[in-house]
């Protein structure tokens, strides 16, 4: 049971101007399936994402990378423990309340990219704004310029199934990055890639670290990891830090 | 997400897989089509049967003096009355028919020396104005009708049922046959072959009116036979009496078809209790398939679940999504059902010669049966799509 405590304002991150805000903020956190016997999948998990950081979660399968990610991106509820987004305690928010943070300030990047298979990449793009209130207005423009920034401008109109799997993690990395989240949750996503789209999408979550983009990435190839700033490793439901 | 999202989200998903969007919405279009078909033919059918009879029946007004207790006539019809009711609108065609009393003559053909045949009979005479023929709608098998001419100039001649000719041994008008009528000749000029009214003239001899005056002291018509345009009996019933009888209106007796209305609704209720029966069932199929595939697309449809609540979805837009789905279906097939129904009474109407008749709310109201169908199958699955945990439907890929 290793807790690792980085609330250290000071810690290492990318950002170093002046003290960064904490966009997450884990406390104590555990998260139990099961009664007879409870399996734990988190076993008092601290840890702070500041702003900026490039945070790789390393391990072996089933050790719990995933029930954090679920956790931190709002798609699970904590058995017991504290979590903060951007200063807010999540605590007894309701279904509606969590929804609408996760789609403000999360964006999610999944290893098999989730794209709607009968709707262009631009309309697969455009779905991200759907739940979180934007106008209408603009949103195709908007959608536009998200692809134009991971290089797919031309792919627009294309189905995602004529689009090669580097291309489509690229895709789904504009979709969640429509309206600025403070947040990037990737699990594995290069999972699914050859060595040479990988290098692509790596490329282009460095550039996006190196605009501010806080990230936090799910994997177990160390290549990957050696990418991010900061580097954790679970294992069976407990976070220690690797370096 | 506010409802133009929903509708496009809902038409991108329905239309990105039209071949199954359209195979779940055929039976909604099967059973709302076979719903809005059976009430239309069913109405149509009923007013068929209706419509036969409201052909001769609707137009056919009678008028006859009223009786005193002891049978003496109280009032007469006036000599000009076919005249006096053509002038009103909606009588198409009128004329007076009257029995002519023979005080026992006999009427006969031209004597033939038979021992056992009878040339001599009790034959009803009548006598009739010329526009009678045409208010009876006679045919003739042969010869002619007598005409106004016959009547003012009182010539003996005569018109013969078909019946009554048979009697008389008259086949053929080309030798000029003639019969006795008392101890008159008449010439025969015509043979009727059908009339549709005043049956009583197929075993009748038929003289002029003004002959009848003249030779046998008519003094005023019997009755008058109207034949009105469709739909204007009640009135015409209503004007006669004061047209033949101003002063005394009321000392006529009018004989009108009823309303046909109860008779219409008699025939529908019997036969739209069966059909709604059936439409209703169709539609319930159709309602079992929405769910059926509904149900199934939500299955496949976990990992979309997923991602669209890491979107940030909430349970309640999912459920939102899922029924304006099924809802939406539901009103495509009601349309479509609904105009396949239309399409449907009017074929059928056309193969049978009918008038095809359908109330306006039932295409109007197809539509929104067709929504309300979708709309409840797609409760259970929409439910069942909300109550996902998104971290569990993230795991399913799309």
């Amino acid at each position: 049971m290793t807790a690792v405590g980085l609330a250290d304002p000071a810690g290492p991150s990318s950002d170093g101007a002046g003290s960064p805000a904490c966009v997450v903020e884990l406390t104590g956190i555990w998260r139990t399936y099961g009664v007879e016997p409870p399996v734990h999948a988190l076993r008092a998990v601290d840890l702070v994402i500041a702003q900026g950081d490039w945070l790789a979660i390393v391990g072996p399968s089933g050790s719990g990378k995933s029930t954090l990610l679920n956790v931190i991106g709002l798609l699970d509820r904590p058995t017991a423990g504290t979590y903060r987004l951007e200063g807010i305690d999540v605590e007894g928010y309701d279904d509606l309340a969590r929804a609408g943070l996760r789609g403000r300030h999360i964006g999610f990047v999944f290893q098999s990219f989730h794209l709607l298979p009968h709707r262009s990449i631009l309309e697969n793009v455009m779905l991200a704004e759907l739940y979180r209130g934007e106008p209408r207005a603009g949103r195709r423009q908007r959608a536009a310029a998200a692809l134009e920034r991971v290089g797919l401008a031309r792919r627009a109109e294309f189905p995602p199934s004529r689009l090669s799997g580097g291309e489509r993690q690229r895709a789904a990395i504009a979709r969640a990055l429509l309206g600025k989240p403070s947040l990037l949750l990737c699990d594995e996503p290069t999972g699914n890639l050859d060595s040479r789209s990988s290098a692509g999408v790596l490329e282009l979550l460095s550039e996006l670290s190196a605009d501010g983009l806080t990230l936090a990435v799910i994997t177990h190839d160390e290549h990957v990891a050696g990418f991010a700033s900061r580097r954790v490793r679970m294992v069976d439901g407990s976070l220690s830090v690797e370096r | 997400m506010n409802g133009r999202d929903l509708f496009d989200e809902c038409v991108g998903t329905l239309f990105g897989r039209p071949g199954r969007s359209g195979l779940t919405t055929l039976g909604t279009v099967i059973g709302v089509g076979a719903l809005v078909a059976t009430l239309g033919l069913s109405k149509t059918a009923g007013n068929q049967i209706v419509g036969r009879f409201d052909q001769l029946a609707a137009t056919d007004v009678m008028v006859t003096p009223k009786t005193s207790g002891s049978g003496r006539l109280v009032t007469s019809l006036p000599w000009d009355s076919e005249a006096r009711v053509r002038r009103l609108n909606g009588v198409t065609t009128a004329g007076t028919l009257s029995d002519v009393d023979l005080k026992g003559q006999l009427v006969g053909g031209v004597p033939v020396q038979d021992p056992r045949g009878q040339s001599r009979f009790r034959l009803p005479v009548k006598a009739a104005s010329p526009g009678l023929f045409e208010a009876v709608r006679a045919t003739v098998a042969t010869g002619r009708l007598p005409d106004i001419g016959h009547s003012t100039r009182a010539d003996r001649v005569a018109v013969v049922g078909p019946t009554a000719a048979e009697r008389l041994h008259l086949t053929r008008l080309d030798r000029q046959p003639a019969i006795f009528i008392g101890d008159r000749l008449y010439l025969v000029i015509g043979i009727l072959d059908d009339v549709e009214r005043q049956p009583g003239l197929l075993d009748a001899v038929v003289i002029p009116e003004g002959t009848a005056a003249r030779e046998f002291g008519l003094v005023a018509p019997g009755a008058l036979q109207v034949e009105t345009r469709i739909g204007a009996s009640a009135l015409i019933a209503e004007q006669v009496p004061v047209a033949l009888s101003p002063s005394e209106p009321s000392l006529l007796k009018v004989v009108a078809p009823p309303e046909p209305r109860r008779v219409r609704v008699g025939i529908e209720s019997d036969l739209n209790s069966l059909f709604l029966l059936l439409g209703g069932l169709s539609v319930l199929v159709g309602a079992i398939g929405i769910a059926n595939v509904t149900l199934v697309s939500v299955l496949e449809r976990v990992g979309e679940i997923g991602l669209r609540r890491s979107l940030g979805a909430a349970r309640r837009h999912i459920a939102a999504q899922f029924l304006a789905e099924s809802t939406t279906q539901g009103l495509l097939g009601g349309i479509l059902g609904a105009s396949l129904g239309v399409v449907v009474v009017v074929v059928v109407s056309a193969s049978r010669s009918w008038t095809p008749v359908l109330e306006p709310w039932v295409p109007l109201a197809a539509p929104f049966l067709g929504g309300a169908t979708g709309l409840l199958a797609g409760l259970y699955p929409s439910i069942r799509a909300a109550s996902l945990e998104p971290a569990d439907a993230l795991r399913a890929t799309l």
